[in-house]
């Protein structure tokens, strides 16, 4: 099998390298969907969403140190970066409705300097280093070669995540208010609907995602106080490939920045993270209002 | 989306127009009378400066990121244009004052020029490719875009240092005519820098009291209407984004010759908010807001880190309450209240 070549690369190593690719770009999908959650609805530019990230990961890791449960870091980092996002909806982001639009966006870039200050003062200035689980360590044949488990493992808990977040989004009642509230938020209050308490389940909602993805990224890097600035601008590439507020987008970006990152790093190491970029100058160019982008809706 | 597209006059109105307005009552004639001054009072104070501060390094500092916020307010403040990547120009630009001195034994002068020119040149790529998108998105972009930068100069590590960043900037004197000029003395490097930045001052106040500096106030007001009114948007906007790039990269050359080093940092999207920032904090959308922000963050930074390693708690903490309470900014608020008080 590995005697097929293709571009100097035996296949397998291509294949393989792929489904790394896909892999990553898992962890892309939830990051760029909370930040398109947000943005679609309430037209906020969470500066603040590497933090959460980042946030999420050190209390992931901080709760497995203490019970050793990797499934209950699972649950708790999204469940507290949700909670957080709630607090900061409501106290810091709600008085700003109304005022201009640059003014979230300002305000959630000071609170990153605060939530990552504030984690080098809980936890350190280096970083904690943070395996995979026992139970998900070492890899399994799959057909083309072996592949590290806990990555398989990414890739099928995103997939669950993101259909579990379709059917929320398409099948509930709730998930109706939000496309609808993504499309015109006076209608949907005339309706006589709390529009602001739709924002504010958003908010925590997008919050608690970035904080999964930390935690779920932390096996493959470890944490530290910064790793959420480069996610940051990874995920302002993701939506602006994809198309702003499309959910639909952000997990097709997300799937394609992971896949060139992967790519590249075969190709040519030095250049992975120029390629990300390089790829949205490319659909700036080509598709300025990105893949998938619509105007002012959930698409 | 309708709920917050509430017009931008709203927010930081109140010194939105840099113009004379006809005043009433003696203060507001004073106050048409300093407008029209604003060059020579902007300079009288920058002249004094370094008697007030507490010491010469750090008021060369302020001037240096003075003129960092000043470039990056012609398109916030006065374009309406939130750019999160302007670390790009001041890196440029102090990459390529640095490159021209370091690598290629230039003259100070020509090389203050070549950084400009590079960080003009990024300006113009990044601009061309980030104003194809509007609103918000313009924010993301330009992030995104000056950390291709970040990551282009990191990698090209024969020119630049690379992770080291670029080490051995002396410009000890500098020749001019028939002077010569001791940069060691802290004094003189002041006034130097103050020379350049008074020019980039004059220039600025020029461009604003310029129809096509009308034209960008339009644009940052109302920009269908702008456009309705047969502008041609885009171009201006270009425009606008190339000559605040090319402000930003004096700025970042200065700053070379200034620090003697380009730390690779000077990319970093950090550096870029820290322009927002700085214009947040002294008054966007007003001439002399930027020194202020620029004062104010430096001082809040030397100030703190002499009580805390964490001071970028306490900054981030404060420019929260700056959205929060006073998003007019130091600067905005004291012009605020003077001309309310007049009425």
């Amino acid at each position: 099998m590995s005697e097929i070549m293709l571009g100097g690369f035996p296949l397998d190593l291509l294949l393989l390298q792929l489904l790394t690719g896909v892999a990553l770009g898992a962890i892309y999908v939830l990051v760029g969907i909370g930040l398109s959650l947000i943005f679609g609805l309430m037209n906020v530019v969470n500066f603040a969403h590497g933090a959460f990230f980042m946030a999420g990961a050190y209390v992931g890791v901080f709760l497995y140190g203490y019970t050793g449960s990797f499934w209950l870091s699972l649950v708790a980092a999204p469940l507290a970066m949700g909670g957080l996002g709630f607090a900061v909806e409501r106290v810091l982001v709600r008085p700003l409705y109304g005022r201009g639009i640059d003014d979230p966006l300002l305000l959630t870039f000071g609170l990153s300097y605060v939530m990552i200050e504030g984690v080098r003062i809980a936890f350190g200035l280096t970083g904690l280093p943070f395996g995979a689980p026992p139970e998900l360590r070492g890899g399994i044949d799959i057909g083309v070669g072996y592949f590290p488990l806990y990555r398989l493992f990414l890739i099928a808990f995103s997939l669950a995540v993101v259909g579990a977040l379709w059917l929320f989004v398409e099948r509930t009642s709730f998930g109706l208010v939000i496309r609808a509230g993504a499309r015109d938020p006076q209608i949907v209050q005339v309706l006589g609907i709390r529009i602001a308490r739709v924002w504010l389940a958003i908010f925590g909602l997008g919050c608690g995602l970035a904080g999964l993805a930390g935690i779920l990224a932390a096996p493959l890097q470890g944490v530290t106080p910064e790793m959420g600035v480069p996610v940051l601008a990874e995920a302002f590439v993701v939506t602006v490939v994809g198309g702003m507020g499309s959910l639909a987008g952000a997990v097709l970006a997300g799937l394609i920045v992971g896949i060139v990152v992967a790519m590249t790093s075969l190709v040519a190491p030095d250049m992975t993270k120029m390629a990300i970029f390089a790829l949205m100058a490319l659909v700036l160019l080509v598709r300025p209002r990105g893949l998938l982008g619509r105007q002012g809706a959930l698409g | 989306m309708t709920v917050q597209t509430i017009a931008r006059a709203d927010v930081r109105g109140a010194d939105a127009a840099p113009a004379a307005r006809p005043g009433s009552g003696r203060r507001g004639r004073w106050l048409a009378l300093a407008s029209r001054h604003r060059v020579a009072l902007t300079l009288a104070f920058l002249v004094v400066f370094p008697w007030i501060a507490p010491y010469q390094a750090l008021a060369a500092n302020i001037l240096v990121l003075g003129l960092y916020a000043l470039g990056f307010n012609l398109l916030f403040g006065y374009t309406g244009l939130l750019s999160f990547g302007h670390a790009a120009f001041l890196g440029g630009g102090a990459y390529g004052c640095g490159i021209a001195i370091v690598q290629y034994g230039w003259h100070p002068v020509p090389a203050l020029i070549a950084g400009t020119v590079l960080a003009t040149g990024i300006a113009a790529v990044m601009g061309a490719l980030a104003i194809r998108t509007r609103g918000i998105y313009f924010a993301m972009t330009t992030l995104a875009l000056s950390m291709c930068v970040y990551y282009a100069f990191y990698q090209a590590e024969a020119f630049t240092g690379g992770e080291n960043g670029l080490r051995g900037i002396n410009v000890a004197r500098l020749d001019l005519l028939s002077l010569s000029l001791d940069l060691l003395d802290p004094t003189v490097k002041y006034y130097c820098v103050l020379a350049v930045v008074g020019l980039a001052v004059w220039l600025f106040s020029r461009l604003l009291s310029s129809p096509f500096g009308a034209a960008l106030e339009a644009i940052r007001e109302n920009e269908n209407r702008a456009i309705a009114c047969g502008y041609d948007v885009q171009r201006m906007k270009l425009v606008a984004f190339i000559l605040s790039g090319a402000l930003c990269g004096l700025a970042g050359a200065l700053q070379a010759i200034h620090l003697s080093i380009v730390p690779i940092e000077t990319l970093h999207y950090a550096t870029s908010g820290q322009a927002v920032m700085m214009a947040l904090l002294g008054g966007m959308g007003t001439f002399f807001g930027p020194f202020v922000g620029a004062a104010t963050f430096l001082l809040l930074q030397d100030g703190l880190t002499s009580l805390t390693s964490h001071w970028q708690l306490f900054v981030g903490a404060i420019f929260i309450a700056f959205v929060l309470f006073l998003p007019l900014g130091i600067w905005g608020e004291v012009l605020a209240r003077l001309r309310r008080a007049r009425l």
